[in-house]
């Protein structure tokens, strides 16, 4: 089963330790060698994007930044056999966070990319 | 909350880390069965320590460095340990460190490449390096693999059991081939990973058409191979076959989990993700010839026609043409029956059908009663699809046929 993890933070004024980016490329090969990782990439900050939206039958275009407290940094998709190895993942990810980049916050959002497996038994 | 219990941890971690653990310990001890027991051993004194002191920070590190401590311990004991550092020493003389410890530290997966060569060692049987290769490389149970064969558990047991006593008997040293025997011994390894996949993508025996936990498991292997031994193009050209495969996995079958054949796929459903992937790896074999390259270049064709009609069948033809020259066999050459069928009739098919000697091969009728239907031949082309169904071991495939024949009936 396919999960996509969005990662989002506040970047603290520090910028980010180089063995972050060493430890964070160490931990998308063990994932690629667990043959878990399919795609990632960092995003950039939302001044360089758009939103597209309709309500109340308006579309509407607007420029980033958006008013929100965390950026999305990054997404990675990832083929695995359950949530919890998923979640692992995440885990490991925030780790490196933590333990090399003081005073970074953010959070992980799992979620399940709808699989085969969610269709199952509704004929 | 599973997240945070460490039973559940601890499978967790097992799942990711496990080859990676028996690989680096089988490098240390030099045996692929001892290396798995003390790899078990850890897993029990995670399950011991864990709901005590709480999970580790970093709970695979934490499983490789107990796993690499008892097995170090463990060759202190026997007196064993500077025989073997010497024994390594000599083995890898490029090697500049001889820190037994420090070496197993190998994220970048030579241990895994050699695990794989390991278990796909063709003193091995192939069936027994099917289940090593998923127990070892997978972390599969040796239940879980039995239910996947559809054979007794005790009987993969001893499949896996005799393959590790074969591999000590035998004396097989964990290391990669020597160059003059790459291409063979990759060969055995890529065979393996593909029969995996296929058990799963039309499985032989039982009454499901597929098992797509199969083929996810030879899908992951097949990267991790892509990765670790990324300048042999075949390797690319598996793991574009099984991406491109894969990705009618959801099409594959009906609501009713009736099989669903390749020219009635609703490709809507088709997994873009695999194809891309899948078209990727195959950009990586351009140049070569390899007969996985080429079947990946064939199932291509179809992944990029959106509407069935739109498949390019003369180009299917001659890559079949090519794949029969390269790795000429009865059932290429009964699909280069359909793709020359499709491109220049069902008379030239059939006289290629009509040539091959596929006695057991349930498809070889069905191929047969299909181009005997398109020229009209109703009576024979029943007979071939009852054949079909007769030979069939795979219940779905069994209606499938059965219900062509009796089509054919309502013309």
């Amino acid at each position: 089963m396919r999960y996509m993890i969005l990662l989002k933070g506040n970047q603290p004024a520090t910028p980010p330790p180089p063995g972050l980016m060493d430890a964070i490329m160490k931990l998308g090969m063990e994932a690629s060698v667990a043959g878990a990782l399919l795609d990632t990439a960092g995003l950039a900050p939302s001044v360089a994007g758009a939103r597209v939206a309709l309500y109340g039958g308006k579309l509407s275009v607007t420029d980033g930044p958006f008013a929100e407290a965390k950026e999305t940094i990054s997404y990675a998709l990832y083929e695995v056999r359950s949530r919890e190895e998923a979640v692992e993942w995440a885990s490991r990810f925030i780790k490196l966070h933590r333990d090399l980049w003081e005073g970074w916050e953010g959070e992980a959002d799992v979620l399940k990319v709808m699989g085969p497996e969610d269709f199952e038994n509704q004929s | 909350m599973t997240a945070t219990d460490p039973r559940g941890v601890v499978e967790t971690v097992w799942r990711i880390e496990s080859a990676r653990i028996v690989a680096g310990l089988a490098r240390i001890v030099r045996d692929v069965g001892l290396a798995e027991e003390l790899a078990q051993d850890t897993l029990v004194i995670a399950l011991e320590q864990w709901p005590e002191s709480g999970v580790p920070d970093h709970p695979g590190s934490w499983l490789m460095a107990t796993a690499k401590h008892r097995a170090i311990d463990m060759l202190r004991r026997q007196g064993r340990y500077q025989q073997k550092l010497e024994e390594i020493g000599r083995a890898t003389p490029d090697r500049q460190d001889p820190d037994l410890a420090a070496q197993a530290d190998d994220y970048v997966g030579d241990d895994l490449l050699r695990l794989i060569f390991t278990t796909c060692h063709p003193v091995l049987s192939t069936e027994s390096r099917v289940a090593l290769t998923l127990r070892l490389l997978g972390g599969l149970t040796t239940e879980e693999i039995a239910r996947a064969y559809l054979v007794p558990e005790p009987t993969v047991g001893q499949r896996i059991t005799r393959a590790k006593r074969t591999l000590t008997d035998k004396k097989v040293a964990i290391e990669l081939p020597p160059p003059s025997e790459v291409a063979e011994r990759l060969a055995s390894v890529l065979e393996v990973i593909y029969l995996i996949f296929n058990e799963g993508y039309s499985a032989t025996t039982g009454d499901e058409w597929m098992r797509p936990a199969l083929c996810e498991e030879a899908l992951r292997l097949g990267r991790i191979l892509a990765l670790l031994a990324s300048q042999e193009p075949e390797v690319h050209g598996l793991v574009a076959l099984m991406e491109i495969q894969a990705s009618r996995i959801p099409a594959r079958t009906g609501p009713d989990g009736a099989p669903v054949l390749l020219p009635d796929q609703d490709r809507r459903r088709w997994d873009r993700l695999l194809i891309r992937r899948g078209l990727a790896a195959l950009a990586r074999t351009e140049g070569t010839i390899g007969p996985y390259a080429l079947q990946a270049a064939i199932a291509a064709c179809h992944a990029r026609a959106t509407r069935p009609e739109d498949t390019d069948w003369e180009r299917i033809a001659a890559f079949y043409e090519v794949l029969a020259y390269v790795s000429p066999s009865p059932v290429v050459d009964l699909n280069r029956a359909v793709a020359v069928g499709n491109a220049y009739g069902p008379a030239r098919g059939l006289e290629i059908v009509d040539g091959l000697v596929l006695s057991s091969y349930p498809l070889a009728p069905a191929v047969r009663g299909d181009l005997l239907a398109k020229l009209g031949r109703i009576a024979e082309a029943r007979t071939e699809f009852e054949r079909a169904s007769a030979m069939s071991r795979n219940a779905r495939e069994r209606s499938l046929f059965e219900a062509r024949a009796a089509a054919l009936d309502d013309r």
